[in-house]
C-alpha cells in the first residue's frame, strides 16, 4: 500500500504549458503517474503532446478537467502570483488532493487559502514542496523516481535534495519506500508531519518512518510526542540546520530560528525524548532503519 | 525584507496611525536642522536593521539643536552588531505616561496572522511571554475575513481601562492589521504603544518586515531596500537568485537545495571544521549561476577551500559541470575546489569535471572531509 496517491490517482496538472509543468507532466508520465488533464487559463480545447506522442487535454478551468476526465488529484507549478488561486480552484473543483510545488506564494495569500482548503475539505500538500511518489504506482511532484524503490519505508520531509539523498540511500541499499512525502519548506504549509504519521500508520505496508525536519517552528516537536502517544513503528529522525545562526532565514521561508526557538539542537532532544531514534548525519539513517526494520 | 523604522513609520501613517513627525538624516548638519525644524527635546534614533539599538547607544535625547548634531556625528558610523549606521532618524522626545506592545505577525502554528498585545510595553515581547504570559493577549485572525472591529476592541480593552484609551487604541489596531495585510508584512509591531499625559495615544516605534514573496506587487515598498545597509555578497546573491548566508567558518559551501545546503554545513562541523556560509544554488543548473556563486563564496577572505554538494534529481550533473568549468573560464579562483556530483547524468559530468582537472566524489561525507582536511592544512 501506499499513502495519499497510488494507482488509482488521477492527475490533473494546473500550469501544465508553463516552462516547469511541462517538464514535469512528461516525467510524471514516464514514471507511470496517470496524468489525464492540463489547465491551462485560455488554452482549453488544446493538448499537451510529450515526446513520444502521448496526448494530454488541456481545459481552461480545473472544474470542467475534473468533470470532463475524472481527476481526483491536482498538481500545482503556476507561477507564484497566482498559486493560492489556482490551490483554491483545484479545492472548488472537488478534487481529494491538491499538491502545490509552487516556491515563492506570498504568505499571507497562502493563509487565506489553506484555512479555504479546510473548509471544503480537501487535502493539500505544500506549497514548496517536492510532493510525493509512492514507488512503483504514482508520483505527484518532482521527485526523481529513478531513486526510489517500492517498499516498507515511509518517509516525510520538509526538504527537496536532502530528501532526495536520503532516499537514494536508503535505494542502495535495498531498503524501498511505500510513500515519500515532501511537506514542504514554508511557514503555512497544508499537510503536516502528524498528518503524514496518522496517514503512515493505517498503512498496513509502511514498517518503519523516516522522518526529515529542519530549522524553525514546532512542527518536529509536535510530532515526536505525537509519535510517543500513538505511533508503534520505529522511527528515525534528521534535523539540517545544526549549524545554522538564528534570526537568518536558510533558504526555505520556513527555516529560521526565532528568537532561541526552533534550533535544530531542541527538535533532536524531543526527538530522543520520545524515543525516536536520532542520525547525526544523513549517512546514518540507513543503519537505523535496518537497526529498525529488524528489532 | 526588514525595513528601517522610519519607512515603517510611514507606512503606519499612511494607514492613518498617529506617529509623531520626524525625518531622517545622513548628516550631523541635516540632523541639526530638522531639530531646528522640529523644536523642543527630539530623539536621535539610529536606523538599523538590528535590535538592540538602545543599549549600544544608538538612541539619544537631546534638548538643543547644537546637541543633536554632537550626537548625530557620534551615532553616524558607529556599528551596532555587524551593522555600520549610515542614517539617524530625528524625531520630537514624547513624554510617556504608559508603553503598551501592539503587534500581529505570521504565525505558522495557526496558519493566520496573529495578534499580541501586552500593557506591558517598551520591553522585549518574548520577555514577557517568557515571565509572564497573562499579560499577553492573543488572537489569530481569520484571514478569510480580516481584522473584525468587536475583535480590535477585544484587543485594545485588554490595555487600557480608560474608554477613550481603549477605543483610540481599537483604531490604531485596525490601522496597524490595514498597514500589514496592504503592504505584504510578516510581521509589523508598535513597541511601545504610548499614552501621553494628555491622553493621546501614539506610535513612537515600528518594527516591519515585509514578505519577500509580495513584493514584486509592491513597488514602493520593495523601494525600501536599503541596498547600502546590505553586504556587497548578500546583494549580489539577491540579483543572482541564490540563497546565501555569510558564516564565520572557512570551508566555503555551494549546494543545491536549502536542506541539503543545511546538511552540508552541519556535516562539514561534524568532522571539525566550520562552514563559511550557507548557500544554495537552487534547481538551477545556469552557468550565471555557478559563476555568481563562486564570485560570492570567493569575496570571504577567509574562505580557503570550496566544497560542491550537488545532488542530481532534477538538476543535472553534467549542466552545473559545466557551469563550474565555464565559471573558473571566467574568474580566478585561488582555493582548492571539491566537488561532490550524484545523481542525473553523474558520469557526463564526471567526464567533464576529469578532462578539466578536477576529481570529482559521488559521497557526501568523503566530500566534506576532504573539503576539512584541505581547510585545516592550507
Amino acid at each position: 500500500m501506499s499513502i495519499f496517491i497510488d494507482t488509482s490517482t488521477r492527475l490533473v496538472v494546473q500550469g501544465i504549458t508553463g516552462r516547469d509543468g511541462s517538464f514535469h507532466t512528461q516525467q510524471m508520465l514516464e514514471d507511470g503517474t496517470q496524468v489525464v488533464a492540463g489547465v491551462t487559463p485560455g488554452k482549453g480545447g488544446q493538448s499537451f503532446t510529450t515526446d513520444d506522442g502521448t496526448k494530454v487535454p488541456i481545459f481552461n478551468t480545473v472544474d470542467r478537467a475534473v468533470r470532463e476526465t475524472g481527476a481526483n488529484t491536482s498538481a500545482v507549478y503556476v507561477p507564484p502570483p497566482f498559486a493560492a488561486g489556482a490551490i483554491m480552484e483545484a479545492a472548488d473543483a472537488g478534487v481529494a488532493l491538491v499538491v502545490a510545488i509552487t516556491e515563492g506564494v506570498p504568505v499571507q495569500e497562502m493563509a487565506r487559502a489553506y484555512h479555504f482548503v479546510q473548509d471544503r475539505g480537501v487535502r493539500l500538500l505544500g506549497p514548496n514542496c517536492p510532493g510525493l511518489i509512492s514507488p512503483g504506482k504514482s508520483k505527484v511532484g518532482i521527485i526523481p523516481a529513478r531513486i526510489t524503490h517500492p517498499g516498507p519505508v515511509g518517509v516525510i520531509s520538509r526538504s527537496g535534495t536532502l530528501t532526495y539523498e536520503a532516499v537514494n540511500q536508503l535505494t542502495e541499499a535495498g531498503i524501498g519506500q511505500s510513500t515519500c512525502v515532501g511537506i514542504g519548506g514554508d511557514p503555512i504549509i497544508g499537510t503536516d508531519f502528524i498528518d503524514c504519521l496518522q496517514a503512515f500508520k493505517d498503512d498496513a505496508e509502511t514498517e518503519a518512518i523516516v522522518i526529515i525536519g529542519e530549522i524553525g517552528g514546532t512542527d518536529e516537536q509536535e510530532a515526536a510526542q505525537w509519535i510517543d502517544e500513538n505511533l508503534d513503528l520505529p522511527v528515525v529522525g534528521f534535523i539540517a540546520g545544526q549549524t545554522a545562526p538564528p534570526g537568518r532565514r536558510m533558504g526555505h521561508a520556513g527555516a529560521i530560528i526565532s528568537g532561541s526557538a526552533g534550533t535544530a539542537s531542541e527538535k533532536m532532544e524531543a526527538f530522543r525524548t520520545h524515543g525516536i531514534a536520532v542520525a547525526k548525519r544523513p549517512a546514518d539513517i540507513v543503519g537505523l532503519v535496518q537497526k529498525g526494520l529488524n528489532a | 525584507m526588514d525595513i528601517h523604522e522610519y519607512q515603517a513609520k510611514e507606512l503606519f501613517r499612511k494607514a492613518g496611525i498617529p506617529v509623531p513627525p520626524g525625518e531622517v538624516a545622513t548628516s550631523p548638519e541635516e540632523a541639526e536642522a530638522i531639530a531646528r525644524k522640529l523644536g523642543g527635546t527630539v530623539v536621535v534614533k539610529a536606523q538599523v536593521h538590528t535590535g538592540g539599538r538602545g543599549k549600544a547607544g544608538g538612541v539619544k535625547l537631546a534638548d538643543t539643536p547644537e546637541e543633536v548634531r554632537d550626537e548625530a556625528s557620534r551615532i553616524l558610523g558607529m556599528s551596532i552588531k555587524e551593522f555600520t549606521v549610515e542614517k539617524v532618524l530625528v524625531t520630537p522626545a514624547e513624554d510617556i505616561e504608559h508603553e503598551a506592545y501592539v503587534g500581529v505577525l505570521v504565525d505558522r502554528s495557526s496558519q493566520a496572522p496573529l495578534f499580541m498585545v501586552s500593557p506591558e510595553g517598551g520591553v522585549d515581547i518574548e520577555e514577557v511571554a517568557a515571565t509572564n504570559p497573562e499579560a499577553i493577549r492573543k488572537l489569530p485572525v481569520d484571514p478569510r475575513y480580516g481584522l473584525l472591529p468587536h475583535q480590535a476592541l477585544w484587543l485594545a480593552d485588554f490595555l487600557y481601562s480608560d474608554p477613550s484609551l481603549v477605543k483610540q487604541a481599537s483604531k490604531i489596531i485596525f490601522q496597524l492589521y490595514d498597514a500589514f495585510h496592504s503592504n505584504g508584512c510578516s510581521l509589523a509591531e508598535i513597541n511601545p504603544l504610548i499614552v501621553t499625559p494628555t491622553g493621546e495615544v501614539k506610535a513612537i516605534d515600528a518594527k516591519v518586515s515585509v514578505d519577500e514573496n509580495e513584493l514584486f506587487r509592491l513597488p514602493d515598498v520593495a523601494g525600501y531596500r536599503d541596498v547600502e545597509a546590505e553586504p556587497w555578497a548578500e546583494g549580489r546573491a539577491r540579483e543572482a537568485e541564490l540563497s546565501f548566508v555569510k558564516l564565520d567558518g572557512n570551508v566555503g559551501c555551494c549546494v543545491n537545495g536549502a536542506g541539503l545546503a543545511m546538511a552540508t554545513m552541519d556535516l562539514v562541523k561534524y568532522y571539525g571544521g566550520e562552514p563559511a556560509n550557507f548557500l544554495d544554488i537552487g534547481g538551477s543548473s545556469n552557468p550565471d549561476k555557478v559563476v555568481a556563486a563562486l564570485e560570492i563564496i570567493t569575496s570571504d577572505p577567509n574562505v580557503n577551500v570550496i566544497l560542491f554538494n550537488i545532488f542530481g534529481g532534477i538538476t543535472r550533473c553534467d549542466d552545473v559541470a559545466n557551469g563550474i568549468v565555464e565559471a573558473i573560464r571566467r574568474i580566478e579562483i585561488q582555493p582548492p575546489i571539491v566537488i561532490r556530483l550524484t545523481g542525473t547524468n553523474e558520469e557526463e559530468a564526471l567526464e567533464i569535471l576529469e578532462g578539466a582537472g578536477f576529481s570529482a566524489h559521488t559521497s557526501m561525507d568523503a566530500v566534506v572531509e576532504r573539503a576539512v582536511e584541505l581547510a585545516g592544512s592550507s
